[in-house]
């Protein structure tokens, strides 16, 4: 065991673990961070999506001693600090952008992620973008539109409903 | 209406809150003080004889608690089939044993053989690594047609064959058809193949069982999306524990699409485990075992002939099919391939002949059962497929040879037993057309063309039926459950309702759409009505949610508690007014006489019901909770047009999805976004089988897509943003609200318009292609075009 310490939601973390527990068994079992869902074994399903230094990171592919001394963010920090929902969560929402919920923590993750490179992204850009991210539910439909809609533009005008 | 959504509005959903949040409770978030883990081994062969199994060195490795294997089982059921399939000779179906932990034999890949309880997963996995197995691989069956062949290696040592049943439906009809078929002006064949899918909900399974030796109660948690069936079938026909002493809790479930409707070996496992162990036992499936577990989905192959007459009337349909049951019989793997294939055969026409045969069979293969549509969309393609190909043989317009064979008086008793209650194919139809501006269809060939892009157009309709039901009736075909759904509705004192249902929400959103029809009838706001699922301590016996039915079955027995809870109240009123019960009315929340400015609130005869001082007891019981059960008396028939428009690079064979359409007739809608969004999730998912999901075996039986890198989910690049419409509404006669099921049609109705759409751009391009199996790969397209 080796102990490791960094930093999630703005919040100091540390604890002890194998050289082979990966950040999103760190995160799950250790901090209690549930938020953060594991889909699949091979870093294709993206629902583990986190921010670490600021990059989206599939946490089930990096070990969590390799985030030492990191920033890491999980959806559990993404609200507003009053608690209500940010601009994108509230996107998905009123857009409908999810339905079973699991996947849509890294759907979240990764939509904060291209806004901050990309403000204004079109939708072929939303669908490259999200190339890492599974949903079965959705049929991306309305993922892209609320993504489309969080960034400021009128989805109206791009999607039939 | 109320304020905040009744009937008919796109209420944002509640649950969102919790899932955009991290604060969504998955069965993987519970944690109980004390559990262990558990590591299946699973074979890594197809089909193989269990020599031994020497778990001494893995007994002692660190964390070992206790290692399982199936001679632990051997006094405990197998795992049950729900669905008895009689034959057509009269004789029931080859049943074979499923036992929780291989027994004997393994007979797929993923078949588990020992389950390590260790304290941590690691340290599981790890003894796991240390069991030596002496298995002796047997030649595996893995193709249909070969494990039907005189001489096949048995899947089952002790079944005649690897046939599980021959089914004739419906077999009165069989000669009559074949002479139909014989004496037609034009007889359409189409060998196809509908291929092997995974369901791949984004959440994979998840156990978690837990002992009181205290009380002697079991508790499961699990992914489940019926957990009252779960507890029956696991509690009388496995572990035999009786209901009183099993809870099962069915929490926040990340999708299902049938893959979680079953009961799995790792559930008995799991609640088994924590008594023999002591400990809580928790086993939560990665994504690579998920593929060697979970039931899959489809997997026919089928011919199937059209007749028609000179006037290109459908006379006769014969259809002939092979349907792959897997290793071992899965839930309700049985019913699939027959009651809900069969029935929909005429789909939308009024063809007078029907015959289905199917053959079961058992191969070397994950086990197969209901995955989205289930059987539904399987007829729906061949129907669909074979439609279209007449139509270019006949040199007929594919929309046109569909309108006039529509059936178009309801209701209609079909020549496979089943009756269409309501639907208006022509109006869908006439929608498809205006919404898919199909009259611009030509204009964007040519532009396609000018890129030098093959375009083509694929139109298809789909019926189908959803809610199975009566109890009695299915009963009598082979089912071995009852088919109705409960509801009890709770009014707390001060007027807020707690509703406690049948159904499972796993992404459907019960929990915004079932309060707005409780405040629509009762006129309060339905942010006062809260959903209560997913635990057989807190909710009556239901039978969850599959099939389309949640709303058109528990949502009708909600709506029954709800108009008792109305009833006893108005005789509350009546007693706070001294008015007569006759006279009392209910409306925007508030009780009045007929004729008078009399009223209470709601609030106040809620609060009398609960503190009786001034209340009729010598009539009534204090309180306010009702229950009802709901046993529909049909289907209910949903139904509607698709069209889907692709280009097909000629240089690569690439198909690209330039735009979809679905017209879906739905009757009443509750919640329009939610329903919206349904059918995208179903498109999407029919988009996947049409172009790159697929399910592959090697001739040994090795799994070959046995995880995301090889097994092509659709993602969002994909698929085109959907264009679907809800306006054609023929609401179903036999349900309180006139609702319809709406959670499987975009899977059911979408393949066949993709594949046609393909078709008409490859013959567009001077190609003779007919047919190109699913998926249509690139590699396939090409092969087609070059073949």
């Amino acid at each position: 065991m080796t102990q490791v310490s960094m930093t999630v939601n703005g919040k100091a973390a540390r604890g002890d673990v194998e050289g082979r527990t990966l950040l999103s068994t760190f995160l799950r079992d250790q901090l209690g961070l549930t938020g953060t869902h594991v889909g699949c074994d091979t870093s294709q399903c993206g629902a583990c999506v986190v921010h670490v230094d600021g990059k989206a990171v599939k946490s089930c592919t990096i070990f969590a001693l390799e985030a030492e001394g990191a920033e890491v963010a999980t959806i559990e920090g993404q609200a507003n600090a009053d608690g209500s929902l940010n601009v994108i969560q509230q996107a998905f929402q009123d857009h409908h952008g999810l339905q079973c919920g699991f996947c849509t923590p890294g759907m979240v993750m990764s939509a904060a992620a291209l806004l901050k490179e990309n403000p204004k992204p079109s939708e072929a850009e939303v669908r490259d973008y999200l190339e890492g991210n599974l949903c079965r539910c959705t049929g991306y439909h309305n993922i892209v539109k609320a993504i489309l809609a969080a960034s400021g533009q009128d989805v109206g005008a791009i999607a039939a409903e | 209406m109320p304020k905040d959504g009744g009937i008919g509005a796109s209420t944002k959903r509640r649950e969102d809150v919790r899932f955009l949040t991290g604060a969504g409770n998955y069965t993987d978030d519970i944690n109980v003080r004390g559990q262990a883990y558990v590591h299946f081994l699973r074979s890594d062969v197809a089909h193989g004889r269990i020599n031994g199994i020497d778990t001494g060195a893995a007994e002692a490795m660190p964390g070992v608690v206790r290692i399982f294997t199936g001679a632990d089982f051997e006094g405990v059921g197998g795992l049950p089939c729900g669905w008895l399939v009689t034959d057509r000779f009269g004789q029931p179906m080859q049943e074979p044993p499923h036992p929780v932990l291989a027994q004997g034999k393994v007979r797929h890949v993923g078949d588990p053989i020992c389950a390590v309880v260790a304290d941590t997963l690691e340290q599981a996995r790890d003894a796991a690594e240390a069991i030596v197995l002496d298995i002796e691989e047997l030649p595996a069956v893995v193709d249909m047609k070969a494990a039907l062949a005189e001489g096949a290696t048995k899947v089952h040592d002790d079944l005649k064959s690897n046939l599980c049943y021959d089914w004739g439906f419906v077999e009165e009809n069989r000669e009559a058809v074949d002479k139909a078929i014989k004496e037609a002006a034009h007889v359409t064949t189409l060998e196809l193949v509908n291929q092997r899918l995974v369901a791949n909900p984004m959440e994979p399974r998840v156990a978690v069982g837990e002992y009181n030796r205290g009380t002697g109660d079991h508790t499961l948690y699990t992914t489940s999306q019926n957990p009252h069936v779960i507890r029956l079938l696991m509690g009388a026909f496995v572990l035999g524990i009786p209901e009183h002493k099993l809870r099962v809790v069915a929490p926040d479930v990340g999708g299902g699409f049938g893959s979680k409707i079953f009961h799995y070996a790792e559930e008995a496992f799991c609640t088994f485990a924590a008594k023999a162990c002591n400990r809580p036992v928790k086993w939560t499936a990665s994504r690579s075992e998920a593929f060697l577990s979970d039931a899959q989905g489809r997997d026919h192959v089928t011919k199937i002939e059209l007749a028609l007459d000179k006037d290109n009337n459908f006379t006769a349909i014969r259809t002939d099919t092979l349907a792959n049951m897997g290793a071992y019989l899965s839930t309700f793997s049985t019913s699939v391939p027959t009651w809900l294939h069969g029935v929909l055969m005429a789909g939308n026409y009024k063809t007078p002949l029907i015959y289905v045969n199917v053959r079961a069979v058992f191969t070397n293969t994950v086990p197969v059962d209901a995955y989205r549509g289930a059987g539904r969309p399987e007829a729906t393609f061949q129907l669909e497929r074979v439609i279209d190909k007449a139509a270019r043989e006949l040199g007929v317009d594919p929309i046109a040879l569909r309108r006039q064979n529509f059936i178009t008086e309801f209701p209609y008793a079909t020549p496979v037993a089943v009756e269409y209650d309501t639907g208006d194919y022509v109006a869908t139809m006439d929608k498809l057309e205006e919404v898919a501006d199909l009259t611009g269809f030509a204009a964007r060939r040519k532009a396609s063309e000018a890129k030098g892009m093959l375009r083509g157009l694929g139109v298809n309709c789909y019926i189908e039926a959803c809610g199975i039901a009566p109890s009695n009736l299915v009963g009598q075909l082979g089912a071995r459950a009852g088919l109705y759904d409960a509801a009890t509705v709770r009014v707390n004192a001060t007027g807020s309702i707690s509703v406690m249902v049948g159904a499972h929400s796993h992404g459907q959103g019960h929990e915004t759409t079932f309060p707005q029809v409780v405040a629509e009838m009762l006129g309060i706001d339905a942010s006062q009505v809260e959903i209560v699922h997913g635990d057989t301590s807190k909710i009556p016996f239901g039978m969850g949610t599959y099939g389309s039915r949640s709303l058109a079955v528990c949502g009708s027995a909600m709506v029954r508690a709800t108009e008792k809870i109305i009833n006893k109240a108005k005789k509350i009123a009546a007693h706070l007014m001294e008015a007569s019960e006759a006279d009392i009315e209910l409306k925007d929340g508030a009780f009045s006489v007929a004729g008078t400015d009399k009223s209470v609130a709601w609030g106040d005869v809620t609060l009398a019901a609960y503190v009786p001082h001034n209340y009729p007891l010598e009539d009534i019981e204090p309180g306010l909770e009702e229950t009802a059960f709901y046993d529909p008396a049909n289907f209910t028939y949903p139904s509607g047009a698709y069209a889907c428009e692709v280009e097909v690079d000629p240089e690569t064979g690439k198909v690209t999805i330039e735009s979809f359409t679905a017209v879906d007739d739905f009757g009443n809608i509750i919640n329009p976004m939610i329903v919206d969004g349904q059918v995208h999730g179903g498109i999407a998912q029919g988009i996947g089988q049409a172009l790159l999901e697929h399910c592959v075996y090697d001739d040994n039986g090795q799994l070959q897509s046995a995880s995301y890198m090889d097994y092509a989910m659709p993602r969002a690049d994909d698929v085109p943003f959907y264009a679907v419409d809800h306006s054609c509404k023929t609401p179903c006669t036999h349900n309180p609200l006139g609702v319809k099921g709406c959670g499987e049609a975009g899977a059911i109705g979408s393949p066949p318009s993709v594949v046609n759409a393909v078709i008409d751009a490859l013959q567009s391009g001077g190609k003779n292609v007919t047919h190109i199996d699913m998926p249509l790969s690139p590699s396939r397209v090409w092969a087609a075009m070059n073949g």
